[in-house]
């Protein structure tokens, strides 16, 4: 079976084809084989083979995914992962997408004591906290396509992770952290959602969000501008 | 420079970050990735601790259950610590948000895993160790821990017998640099690499802290006990949780009959299964009898696995499952600080031998194991470095490093390591495998000394300075080579059989010669292994 890969080595782009003599293989065990028999440049990243590290995603025919849970088919394109900065061949930079977390505060402030979590309350963010980080909903996402500071999918569902959580005790904090570059800068398209390995959807946990913020007496910018533009119509 | 270096990002040396950031700002966590991408994410059972959340138990109940697993090579006073802990432990995850599953009380759930006399796991369905690890990392990069990702740990430079820091290959520049620090904690992971290809281990579970604690003086134990897991699929080695036959799955033969008790201790149906393979040529692990919608709902990880990687549907067909290489038991030996007997040297995690698995590890407590510990040492390599007066700040081994990688670029490319590191993992698999004896275990190291004297002639073929993973893949090729001997050694002198660690041509334990853990070090570049207290 032949699939081309999409490869920048040495400040140098090709798009080489290779054979991959293998009975039906994931991606990831097609881009192991071609490393270990055909040839030793090629970069991606690997671990778990599994699902669960999250360091395998590329973009397959125009569409992100874990290399490990896809199984090619002849003349598929492998490409580095659209809106991440590409590093060598399907390696990419994760750490701008990563800060993401830190400047949506997408973390715990524990509440002293820790207070009990019934199980209704558990299942609120048990799917949300699936999440491994791969960035296949960042790379997904359309609005990075006109705007890189968006907060972006997998960072907001950490935050309802966390705002969903009796045990947090800044959820107000989280909810004023997001109203700039986030919950109202989706256009809630669910190309994240259907990315997603996980099976997680941030665009459900986005709507979550936005009604939290409407609940501490945030509105939408863009339906308010929306309003004022349409009154000044009339 | 940094008072506190911790190198590795998965549980252990986050943890380990963490508690040493209440006593200094100063400190760093250092991986060859990211730290989510660490080996913890995969584990899946839960972690132990004796709540009595889900029916009695105590803590002592956890420490005798510890205690019996190891075949006498525990130490009783670390596995008292682990098992003391343990409440806490879970109760500091609780407080910063790990979503465990919960009783109907509200309360965190448990559930019982082998050779446990209690339900005793907490959990968080079957992805444990990713959510603590995750919340962890939430943790970290919330405080003013620097994360230095994407950097190789080539070395550990140690003068006069004192830690200083490591040298280290970024690899996104493909430089070598020092990093100074005066305390550095080794938080690197097991060697079950070694089985490439027959391990479930993820593919950067390499041994390199091990490897460079013992270039650097210090001293290893009990590394020839491996765990091995008794269902991994069969073609793609990779992990069918426990669970599936703790919801009453049945283990079958060729003859598709049942052949043992599915939910005795993990070495004792890991060689049972083996055995079953050598005789009548597969084994299956079947659940069809659980129905469609018991499946659905509480093994669906399991089906996915087995849809993706054997094409089959265990709802309705058999799923062929072989036993692999798991878990390293032994790692760095440590005192009660977590210290090695380099000065300001520390590790935790499945790098570091705590002896509290000794010949064999209970389920759950590898996860305990990582907080517990990690937090102990994070506290008390702190303390040392705030006590540190004395540093030398030599720049020797950078150069030597530097040295080592440039030999490397012009190194002769006449072998394929990539081929010899699949036939090593065979070779472990066979002769170092569930069932052990001279005659295996010589050949394969005598496989081995072939492949070191052919490490002259396995380089690169990718000569950039950037992202060479080629590189990196070769350094850990040669610290599995390097650990590799180690534990063939140790497995050779091991005259008697003990937990995970089968001889056949010595079935029995033997208390008179071996009750104690091999220790392996090195003096003047020489391996010395002896058995003592």
């Amino acid at each position: 079976m032949k699939i081309a890969i999409k490869r920048y080595h040495n400040q140098q782009t090709s798009i080489n084809s290779y054979d991959v003599a293998l009975k039906s293989p994931t991606l990831l065990e097609a881009l192991t084989y071609i490393n270990e028999n055909i040839d030793h440049t090629l970069t991606f990243n690997s671990g778990c083979r599994s699902s669960v590290c999250g360091s395998c995603a590329v973009s397959v025919n125009a569409k992100p995914q874990l290399a490990c849970a896809y199984k090619i088919q002849e003349g598929d394109l492998i490409e580095p992962m659209r809106y991440f900065e590409v590093i060598k061949d399907l390696v990419v930079d994760h750490n701008p997408a990563q800060s993401t977390l830190i400047s949506s505060k997408s973390y715990s402030e524990p509440t002293i004591p820790t207070p009990l979590v019934s199980q209704e309350k558990e299942k609120l963010n048990e799917l949300q906290s699936d999440c491994i980080l791969c960035g296949v909903c960042y790379s997904a996402c359309p609005v990075f396509e006109t705007n890189k500071d968006f907060l972006g999918p997998f960072a907001l569902t950490r935050v309802w992770r966390y705002v969903s959580d009796d045990r947090d005790s800044a959820k107000q904090e989280k909810i004023d952290t997001i109203q700039s570059q986030g919950v109202w800068d989706c256009t809630l398209c669910a190309e994240c959602t259907i990315a997603c390995p996980q099976e997680i959807s941030s665009k459900d946990d986005i709507l979550k969000l936005r009604t939290k913020s409407a609940q501490a007496g945030y509105s939408d910018p863009n339906f308010s501008m929306g309003m004022n533009f349409g009154s000044s119509m009339f | 420079m940094y008072d506190v270096l911790v190198v590795g990002a998965g549980g252990a040396g986050l943890s380990a970050a963490l508690s040493a950031l209440k006593e200094t700002q100063s400190v760093a966590i250092l991986s060859k990735s990211y730290p989510t991408r660490s080996q913890t994410s995969m584990a899946q059972g839960g972690i132990n601790a004796a709540l009595g959340n889900s029916g009695e138990d105590s803590i002592q109940s956890h420490i005798d259950d510890t205690l019996k697993s190891a075949a006498s090579l525990a130490e009783e006073s670390f596995v008292e610590k682990l098992c003391g802990d343990a409440p806490e432990a879970i109760n500091w995850l609780d407080s910063i948000g790990v979503p465990f599953s919960r009783t109907k009380e509200g309360t965190i759930a448990q559930r019982k895993l082998g050779g446990a006399s209690a339900s005793r796991a907490a959990y968080a369905q079957d992805f444990t160790g990713l959510k603590i690890l995750h919340t962890l990392y939430d943790q970290v990069i919330k405080s003013n821990i620097e994360l230095i990702n994407e950097h190789f740990m080539i070395n550990l430079i140690v003068e006069n017998e004192q830690i200083e820091g490591i040298t280290a290959l970024d690899i996104r520049s493909g430089e070598v640099k020092a990093i100074y620090a005066k305390s550095v904690i080794l938080a690197t992971g097991g060697y079950a690499q070694m089985y490439h290809g027959f391990s479930t281990n993820s593919s950067a579970t390499t041994g390199d802290g091990v490897a460079a604690a013992i270039r650097a003086g210090a001293k290893l134990s009990n590394v020839e006990f491996v765990q091995f897991h008794p269902t991994a699929l069969k073609k793609s080695k990779i992990l069918i949780s426990e669970s599936a036959r703790g919801a009453g799955g049945y283990l079958l033969n060729a003859k598709k009959e049942r052949f043992t008790d599915e939910l005795a201790p993990r070495d004792k149906v890991a060689r049972a299964i083996f055995k079953e393979i050598e005789n009548s040529g597969e084994v299956w692990l079947d659940i069809r009898h659980l129905g469609e919608e018991f499946i659905d709902e509480n093994l669906p990880q399991e089906v996915k696995l087995a849809k993706l990687y054997e094409h089959i549907d265990p709802v309705h067909e058999l799923i062929p499952i072989m036993p692999i290489a798991h878990y390293s038991m032994g790692g760095i030996e440590v005192n009660a600080k977590g210290m090695s007997i380099v000065d300001g040297l520390f590790a935790c995690g499945e790098s570091a031998d705590h002896k509290v698995h000794g010949a064999n590890r209970l389920g759950g407590n590898s996860l305990l194991e990582l907080i517990v510990f990690g937090k102990e040492s994070g506290k008390n390599a702190a303390l040392y470095a705030k006590e540190l007066t004395t540093f030398h700040n030599s720049d020797k081994q950078l150069q030597k490093d530097r040295e080592l990688i440039d030999s490397i670029y012009n190194q002769d490319n006449s072998i394929n390591f990539y081929e010899r590191r699949n036939l090593l993992g065979e070779s472990f698999y066979k002769n170092a495998g569930l069932f052990r004896d001279e005659e295996g275990l010589q050949n394969a190291l005598s496989f081995l000394e072939d492949i070191k004297d052919e490490l002259m002639q396995m380089g690169i073929s990718d000569k950039t300075r950037e992202y060479n993973t080629n590189l990196v893949e070769l350094l850990e090729f040669r610290n599995i080579v390097e650990l590799s001997e180690i534990v063939l050694n140790a497995a050779i002198k091991r005259k008697e059989s003990r937990g995970a660690h089968f001889r056949i041509d010595y079935p029995k334990k033997d208390d008179d010669n071996f009750l104690y853990s091999a220790h392996s070090y090195r003096i003047n570049g020489q391996l010395i292994q002896d058995f003592r207290e």
